[in-house]
């Protein structure tokens, strides 16, 4: 089929297995192969983000034990310690055991969900994950959320006019938000909006004096969400702008657009029924594939905003050194990402009909 | 009978086209108001910091020597107020041009030469290769590249060396990709075929006909490149994993955070090193869209 050398002479899409597919087959054929379809095209991609995952779980290993060398000098760097407690310490992390079996006990653990113990707080790391969890998924969730609209309604009217004053101002706001580092943004944000203003909390994520009923902990925690969720959208949002607006300039000289508009549809209609459904498709891949965005943007606001999530988790074990948890929580981030951009893979195959053809 | 010999000689043949094509290319590029506003600054950019040393001595980046007082406001003496231990601010934010322009630009070289290496090779090569490169630097791209660059750094240790390294390490694959697609498209074209045909090698495709058909992308690309290292590399050093022997306006930030100077409402503090990382991040951007439209003519007169 790939032999196949369509519309050299001009004429439409021929692919003359897809059209005699209905005419040969009865009704159960073409749904089968569907599903065959399905089944080797998802297989494909499972397989390639679990190759993905174990990439991630090797190169931990290889960052945080291999390069990092020995964890007992770092625990030990304040403190005389002896020999015989230095290797009672070194039994008791596993690190006496040959290089290969303490990588395997490594992978088990990780797929067992035991991802060991935090050296700062003395606790089970997969514990305190869960902890600062929601914290994270609200912020960054939030923050998306906001961010995807704004960007692709922004861009969507302004790649539609492109060149007017509404694209121009936007494209540079876009642009200078975009250049603007994250954290600094979040700095001026607490300098103008809390220290001169007193309009929103400073930091952190509740306040200790409301009281513990839902309604005021939602608002309180509401209040505290502002600067970081705006910090955050600022600085994201430009991007998905950015792509939404150029994918709309590809539609805009479409030949069905002007089809559209002959049937006398008014601008908008055009617009939201015809041109933003095919540029939404390229858009949303891109989206996914900077998930990895993501993750960087929550780390850096949520440390800015002392905000009580993974990503200042992150950051305050890197000066304990916290190696178990750097480890752990890098297996997590770069993991969700892996999975989600698989979840947008498997997406695909029910948003987009070509990927079902080929 | 020699014109004409001259005129016939392969290589100047090639370079008198190549000067054609820079000299139309550089027409475009001027056509287009925001590049051009973006270059201007660049250049203003790239002044300051060479003349660094000849506005300003070195010496008023040592601690000891600081004259004036704690978080001082602006003044006649310090244009930009001062720092917590009396430093001046603009003294520190101009210093730290160098640092952040150096940084910024050898990493972006750096993953720049790797990205277009591990592309060219992946997509003229094919085979086992090209589908491992190619899973590798798909790996890389996925991956949060924040992550990736603090769990280096927390193990590999501060230094303007090892920060170089890290960046260019985790910005190296979106520029591989690319370059592999366009290795691919070019592979296709007929004068390929004619190369090989002639017995040309590998060796050969690739430096004479596929690498100069990457260029001008490579070069709109690492143009991108550079102001993602940038932010990258102040991130990093804010987050007090930068060399901390030296200047950086992510590392000023750093020390402003540090020490309070938030809570003491210090803005002279805080905004001169934040508006420089913006600007020289937007000059860029302006330069690498206006580079982006010049060589991608689907893009042409996109810019705002």
């Amino acid at each position: 089929m790939t032999a196949h050398r369509p519309s050299a002479d001009g004429s439409p899409d021929r692919d003359p297995s897809a059209e005699q597919a209905p005419a040969a087959g009865t009704r159960t054929a073409p749904t089968g192969r569907v599903t065959t379809g399905f089944g080797r095209y998802l297989l494909k991609h499972v397989s390639g983000a679990a190759v993905s995952l174990l990439l991630v779980l090797f190169s931990s290993f290889f960052i945080f034990r291999l390069i990092a060398g020995d964890p007992i000098d770092q625990l030990t760097r304040e403190r005389p310690v002896t020999p015989e407690q230095r290797e009672a310490m070194r039994a008791e992390l596993g690190l006496d055991q040959p290089m290969w079996n303490q990588f395997l006990d490594y992978i088990t653990g990780t797929l067992t969900g035991d991802l060991g113990t935090s050296l700062q707080f003395r606790r089970p790391i997969s514990e305190l994950v869960l902890e600062r969890l929601p914290a994270t998924l609200l912020l960054a969730g939030t923050g998306v959320v906001l961010a995807v609209l704004l960007g692709f309604w922004i861009g969507t009217r302004a790649g539609w006019k492109q060149g007017s004053r509404f694209d121009r101002a936007h494209v540079t706001t876009g642009l200078l938000l975009y250049s603007a580092p994250t954290f600094w943004l979040g700095m001026i944000a607490i300098l103008v909006f809390a220290r001169y203003l007193g309009l929103f909390p400073v930091n952190g994520m509740r306040s200790p004096s409301t009281p513990d009923e839902f309604l005021p902990q939602a608002l309180d925690i509401g209040h505290h969400l502002v600067l970081p969720v705006l910090t955050y959208t600022a600085v994201v949002y430009a991007g998905y702008l950015m792509v939404m607006r150029s994918s709309i300039l590809d539609e805009v000289g479409a030949d069905y657009l002007t089809t559209a508009r002959a049937k006398g549809l008014r601008d908008d209609a055009v617009r939201r029924r015809h041109a933003v459904p095919n540029a939404l498709l390229p858009t949303i891949t891109l989206v996914f594939l900077a998930i990895g965005g993501i993750v960087n943007g929550a780390i850096v606001t949520e440390t800015v905003f002392s905000w009580p999530g993974l990503g200042s988790l992150f950051v305050s074990s890197i000066f304990y050194p916290d190696r178990p948890m750097l480890q752990a929580l890098f297996v997590l981030f770069s993991s969700s990402t892996i999975v989600a951009v698989l979840g947008a893979e498997i997406l695909y195959w029910f948003i987009d009909p070509r990927i079902r053809k080929s | 009978m020699s014109t004409q010999a001259q005129s016939l000689s392969p290589r100047a043949v090639t370079w008198a086209r190549r000067r054609r094509a820079m000299a139309r290319a550089w027409r475009d590029y001027r056509t287009q108001r925001s590049g051009m506003v973006g270059l201007v600054l660049l250049g203003l950019i790239v002044v300051l910091a060479v003349a660094a040393p000849l506005l300003i001595d070195a010496s008023a980046l040592s601690v000891t020597q600081a004259t004036g007082g704690r978080m001082e406001p602006p003044s006649a003496e310090f244009w930009l107020g001062t720092d917590e231990t009396g430093r001046s601010v603009l003294a520190l934010t101009l210093w730290g041009t160098r640092l952040s322009l150096v940084i910024g630009l050898t990493a972006t070289v750096a993953a720049i030469l790797v990205g277009t290496l591990v592309g060219i090779t992946s997509g003229h090569v094919g085979g086992w290769y090209g589908w491992i490169a190619l899973r590798v630097s798909d790996w890389f791209m996925v991956l949060p590249s924040l992550v990736v660059a603090i769990a280096l750094l927390a193990v590999l240790g501060r230094s303007v060396a090892t920060t170089v390294t890290v960046i260019a390490i985790v910005s190296w694959s979106g520029t591989a990709r690319l370059v592999r697609a366009q290795t691919l498209t070019v592979q296709a074209r007929p004068y390929l075929e004619r190369a090989r045909a002639l017995g040309a090698g590998h060796w050969h495709q690739m430096t004479r006909h596929i690498l100069p058909n990457v260029l001008p992308l490579v070069l709109a690309s690492a143009t991108l490149l550079v102001p993602s290292a940038i932010l990258m590399e102040s991130s990093l050093a804010w987050l007090g994993l930068g060399d901390p022997n030296v200047v950086s306006w992510g590392s000023i930030l750093n020390r402003a955070s540090n020490n309070g100077a938030v809570s003491a409402h210090a803005w002279w503090y805080l905004l001169p090193p934040g508006l420089a990382i913006l600007v020289v991040v937007a000059a860029f951007m302006m330069c690498g869209r206006a580079l982006e439209a010049v060589f991608n003519p689907r893009l042409r007169g996109e810019a705002p």
